[in-house]
């Protein structure tokens, strides 16, 4: 047992660590401290100075332009990047569509895509989710029929992250409408200027535009934009949803999250004292702060696992558990720390609004990020979804 | 004992309920959520016309009601439709303390709708605490910063504490008076809020001190409490309609045991919080009412953050968006934390007002 970096590791902090401090806009970091939001322009900036210094794509293999990071590498610039202020490096292209089409993809997709992703010429959104089809993915209805060398795609997609900005969309769509659910199931590449596609802004509840709807009428696909085989999508979308095993817990925003929280108590007041000081406000602190190094250290185990070459199974459900429990627990000690001073709605959507907004202990708009937070246990399989994997491995033998 | 409501209760209480249900519906309060002043002069009209505002105030002080369960009653049907009108601030936190001031003819305007008040109490350091204030007034005039002063820009009065020597009292304050700063913003949760600053601004001496100014606070964290409960009302309602209709994996996602116990839990804890506001508004006149006050708004903070994210939780994505009702209703639960002193605040007077 050893809980330390390597040399290696910790040279290769060091070097993180400077990279944020030196190429890290200032303004951006800014932003992302204060949970405003960034802007398209902001992304991209960001994404391309990642990319000039070789680090945008972090888990591809380097025949693809990857990094080629270990899981310890990737949690070192997870951890550095969110101390940091530095903005998450939108998931959709590199975290999972990339890793899909290097293992099913055809070599013409790979040639084509690919690249376009690191030099920022497509922007992807992921295109799963239905009205009628959330934790129950496998019922989705979007159409897919096909039509000389095209698809025409008909139905809608919702909780599409990002996709005002996107201008491609990765979609599971039905293909064969009499085969069992998961079957008759296929991945493809939408381009989002086709005519028919259209995107319609959700506001959500703190009062900022993340996700979209998706409608699509008659959309001529060409079937070159099909990945795989036909009717083997659900497939290619597990593995996609298992690829990305490390940073799951979210352990680096939340030490970055808790850090904070002290920053803002330690300047409230409270009875003439720092709120930091008031005993049940501490023991709330404390306790997180105890669950967090814990977590910390699960995260490096699982971490290592796959390090070691090993498949992480539960773990991962379990760390999206536990780590979306404890970040917006974080998000809610921040609400309490500000007193009344959470009240106030920073409106991204009124022009010069926000300089109104009084925020005497520098906190940004916590009362909205803990409610924009509730999605954390909701997205990307809810915390029912992982318990129930969870539950059916270990005590029925199989997921 | 007795756990009915009095026949005149009762009939506030179903008046109310249907006037909200047909006038305040979601589309109606989006409206009002987005307008430039936060509030519609027309509900507010209405509610002094079906003797709402009247309610909040004791037949001595010219309305026909005024006690604990009137109060409750009032607040709990307006959290249940989420209302966002600032009832609670400029009609009965405002409107009672001219009423200690023996303000009769301005308690009236407030009584017919034709008044508003806003109450600038807290500062930017003070927290929840209610004997902090570092405002001060001399020879009338009145200089100093109020943080999140609820309806400021609509008030025709702001009604101020101010330290004169060693003791805190309250001032009138006309809305055009000299020297007086209010920079308004729109809350999370509905309605608008200001910074409030004074300078060398007069001020009509109220005649008030800290203690009434708390004894008004004991009423406002009766209506706090309520509103709070009638919002969780709504909010468990929508949910336990949610499970019994959402379908996923061809069954309605109720039907999920992990759901349906957790459903069960929020049940039980909305009795503990109706509880938790029939002993708020019945031992408010009680030798022990802060006590008790404090045990409701502490009980009411923490099954109110139960039962909000429980509620979203157990809607999934929908509960997140802005225009469904949830939202907006999970806001003003947790947002009631936030005011008149939070779960913690109010454990910690608990502890301190059980050892005494
Ligand atoms: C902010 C945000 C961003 C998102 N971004 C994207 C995106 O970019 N692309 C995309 O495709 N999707 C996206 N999603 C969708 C997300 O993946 C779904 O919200 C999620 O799968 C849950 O589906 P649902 O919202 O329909 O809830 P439902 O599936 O209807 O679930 C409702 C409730 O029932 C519970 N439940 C369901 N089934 C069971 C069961 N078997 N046992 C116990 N409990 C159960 C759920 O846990 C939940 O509590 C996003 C969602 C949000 C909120």
């Amino acid at each position: 047992m050893d809980l330390s970096y390597s040399p290696e590791e910790q040279a290769f902090q060091t070097e993180v660590r400077q990279f944020l401090a030196d190429e890290l806009p200032k303004e951006i970091a800014e932003k992302v401290r204060l949970d405003q939001d960034l802007t398209k322009d902001d992304m991209e900036r960001w994404h391309a100075i990642l990319n000039t210094r070789g680090w945008l794509a972090q888990n591809w293999p380097a025949s693809f332009g990857g990094a080629e990071w270990s899981a310890v590498q990737r949690h070192i610039y997870d951890t550095e990047a969110a101390a940091a202020h530095a903005p998450r490096i939108v998931p959709f292209g590199f975290s999972m569509l990339g890793p899909v089409l290097q293992k099913f993809g055809s070599k013409e997709q790979q040639d084509y895509w690919l690249p376009r992703m690191l030099d920022g010429t497509d922007w992807w959104c992921q295109g799963y989710s239905e009205p009628g089809a959330g934790s129950d993915l496998a019922s989705l209805k979007t159409k897919a029929v096909r039509d000389g060398d095209h698809y025409i795609v008909n139905g809608q997609k919702t909780w599409t992250t990002l996709g005002q900005f996107a201008n491609m969309i990765f979609c599971l769509v039905r293909t064969d409408p009499d085969a069992k659910q998961q079957e008759g199931i296929s991945f493809i590449l939408i381009d989002m200027d086709t005519p028919g596609v259209e995107v319609r802004p959700i506001i959500l509840l703190d009062g900022t535009h993340e996700v979209n709807e998706v409608w699509f009428t008659d959309v001529k696909v060409p079937v070159e934009n099909l990945v795989g085989e036909e009717n083997k999508g659900w497939t290619y979308a597990k593995y996609l949803l298992t690829h990305e095993r490390t940073g799951l817990g979210g352990v680096g925003s939340s030490e970055a999250g808790l850090k904070a929280v002290k920053r803002i108590a330690k300047a409230a007041n409270h009875n003439g004292k720092p709120l930091l000081e008031n005993p049940h406000f501490a023991a709330r602190v404390a306790q997180v702060e105890i669950d967090l190094r814990a977590m910390a250290t699960t995260n490096l185990r699982i971490i290592s696992k796959a390090a070691a070459g090993e498949a992480p199974g539960l773990e991962a459900s379990m760390l999206k558990v536990k780590g979306s429990i404890l970040r917006q627990e974080i998000n809610d000690l921040a609400r309490r720390a500000v007193g009344p001073y959470a009240m106030p709605f920073a409106s991204e959507a009124v022009e010069g609004a926000n300089d109104r907004i009084p925020d005497p202990l520098d906190a940004g708009p916590v009362a909205g990020q803990y409610f924009n937070n509730r999605k954390l246990s909701i997205f990307g399989g809810s915390n029912e979804i992982q318990r129930g994997i969870i539950a059916k491995v270990t005590m029925s033998g199989g997921a | 004992m007795n756990f009915n409501l009095t026949e005149e209760r009762q009939m506030l209480q179903d008046t109310l309920r249907r006037y909200l249900r047909e006038q305040y519906g979601t589309e109606r309060r989006s409206k009002i959520l987005e307008s430039e002043t936060g509030f519609s002069a027309d509900i507010w009209t209405e509610l002094a016309e079906l003797g709402v505002l009247g309610a909040l105030f004791t037949e001595d002080q010219g309305g026909f009601g005024g006690a604990g369960f009137d109060i409750s009653v009032v607040f709990e049907e307006l959290g249940r439709a989420g209302v966002v009108e600032p009832v609670l601030d400029s009609a009965l936190l405002g409107g009672r303390l001219l009423a200690a001031a023996g303000k009769s003819d301005l308690v009236e305007q407030v009584i017919g709708g034709a008044l508003h008040l806003a109450v600038a109490h807290g500062e930017p350091d003070s927290r929840y605490d209610l004997d902090h204030v570092n405002t001060t007034a001399s020879d009338g005039k009145l200089t100093g910063r109020k943080a999140v002063v609820m309806n400021a820009e609509a008030a025709d009065h702001l009604i101020v504490s101010a330290k004169n020597g060693d003791s805190i009292a309250l001032y009138l304050v006309d809305k055009g008076a000299t020297g007086l700063d209010i920079q308004g913003y729109p809350l999370l949760a509905g309605g608008r809020a200001a910074e409030v600053t004074l300078d060398n601004t007069p001020g009509e001496p109220l005649g008030l001190t800290l203690a009434d100014y708390e004894a008004a606070n004991r009423l406002a964290l009766i209506a706090q409490c309520a509103e709070a409960l009638g919002a969780m009302e709504t909010a468990t309602a929508l949910t336990k309609d949610y499970l019994m209709t959402r379908q996923q994996f061809g069954r309605p996602i109720g039907t999920f045991q992990a759901l349906a116990h957790r459903m069960s839990d929020l049940l039980i804890e909305l009795e503990q919080a109706r509880s938790a506001v029939i002993n708020a508004a019945g031992y408010a006149d009680d030798k022990d009412a802060d006590l008790h006050l404090s045990a409701s708004k502490n009980l009411i903070g923490r099954i109110g953050r139960l039962v909000a994210e429980e509620a979203i939780q157990m809607h999934g994505g929908i509960a997140m968006t802005q225009e469904y009702e949830l939202a907006h209703i999970a806001k003003r639960i947790v947002m009631a934390d936030h005011r008149f002193g939070d779960t913690d605040y109010h454990l910690e007077r608990f502890i301190a007002l059980s050892a005494a």
